[in-house]
């Protein structure tokens, strides 16, 4: 029980940072790409805050033999460069400069009870469905799939 | 349209976002990712991991309207795009979120504050594709 509240309220402190910092504004988001027209520099101090804050604060934690609710940290550590990492990163940048919501922001703006977001996140759901599919992967629970 | 530039708040939001990578790093050993939560909400295939995803998203989806009733003001949100625009984004951003394995949160924040090879490649991927994607959307095609 404890663990769920400790995660509902990182949740929390996500969420009001994304709503303080601007990013789930996606005319924010928009023009800090349009560096040719109407560009907006803001969301360049998002990421310099929050990888600073980051950068330090993994560092702390992981002097810690294991997380607080959990055996072990759960990191990914894989270094391979591949086709599928490059070529789906450059697909999330495509759909972030059309959309200009990106799964971090339209989670909480789905918050402001706006059907924008619940549409992008919608499709969202649908690209991660196909994806999982393309992959070969159920998109199924797997108490129904087997 | 303008938006104007806000360079102390956005450091104080990112200030928060980093926060809570880290609070999630040392309550659950886990990458704060965005899609990666998203996606194990959708497809609950370990019943243990979706109660506290479930309670993340739920904390996340309470932040606009906690502003609200502090300062009496939504957060803005302006969407200048059209619906099949919106549409047709977010199902690149799931294909390729998925294939690139992290968004913004996962490459973005967790991915390069953990020096992260992978998301040494990723982040400015994203973020090239991004621009000239905007790029080419307003000032080539001129919509």
């Amino acid at each position: 029980m404890m663990k769920l509240i400790y995660a509902w309220a990182t949740g929390l402190v996500f969420g009001l940072g994304i709503a303080i910092s601007g990013m789930m504004n996606p005319a924010k988001v928009l023009n800090f790409f349009d560096i040719a027209g109407t560009w907006d520099l803001s969301l360049a101090f998002v990421m310099g805050g929050a990888v600073a804050v980051t950068f330090i604060g993994y560092r702390l934690v992981w002097r810690r033999a294991t997380p607080l609710f959990e055996d072990r940290f759960q990191v990914p550590n894989s270094n391979v460069i591949d086709a599928r990492l490059v070529g789906g990163s450059a697909l999330f940048g495509i759909g972030w400069g059309i959309a200009g919501f990106c799964p971090g922001a339209a989670i909480p703006a789905l918050g402001m009870g706006r059907w924008e977001v619940a549409l992008f996140l919608g499709a969202v759901g649908l690209g991660l469905a196909l994806a999982r599919i393309l992959k070969g992967q159920s998109i199924l629970p797997r108490s129904a799939s087997a | 349209m303008e938006t104007a530039f806000t360079p102390f708040a956005s450091f104080g939001g990112g200030l928060l976002i980093g926060l809570a990578a880290v609070l999630l790093m040392l309550g659950l050993g886990r990458i704060f990712g965005a899609t990666g939560i998203l996606s194990g909400l959708i497809f609950p295939e370990r019943c243990p991991e979706f109660a506290w995803r479930a309670t993340l998203v739920l904390g996340m989806v309470m932040a606009p309207g906690l502003i609200f009733l502090a300062t009496g003001a939504w957060p803005a949100l302006d969407v200048p795009v059209s619906p099949l625009i919106i549409a047709i984004g977010g199902v690149i951003v799931g294909l390729g979120a998925s294939f690139g394995s992290g968004c913004t949160s996962g490459h973005g924040v967790c991915g390069l504050s953990r020096l992260s090879l992978r998301s040494l490649v990723a982040v400015p991927t994203f973020m090239a594709t991004a621009a000239i994607t905007v790029f080419v959307i307003r000032h080539f095609i001129g919509a």
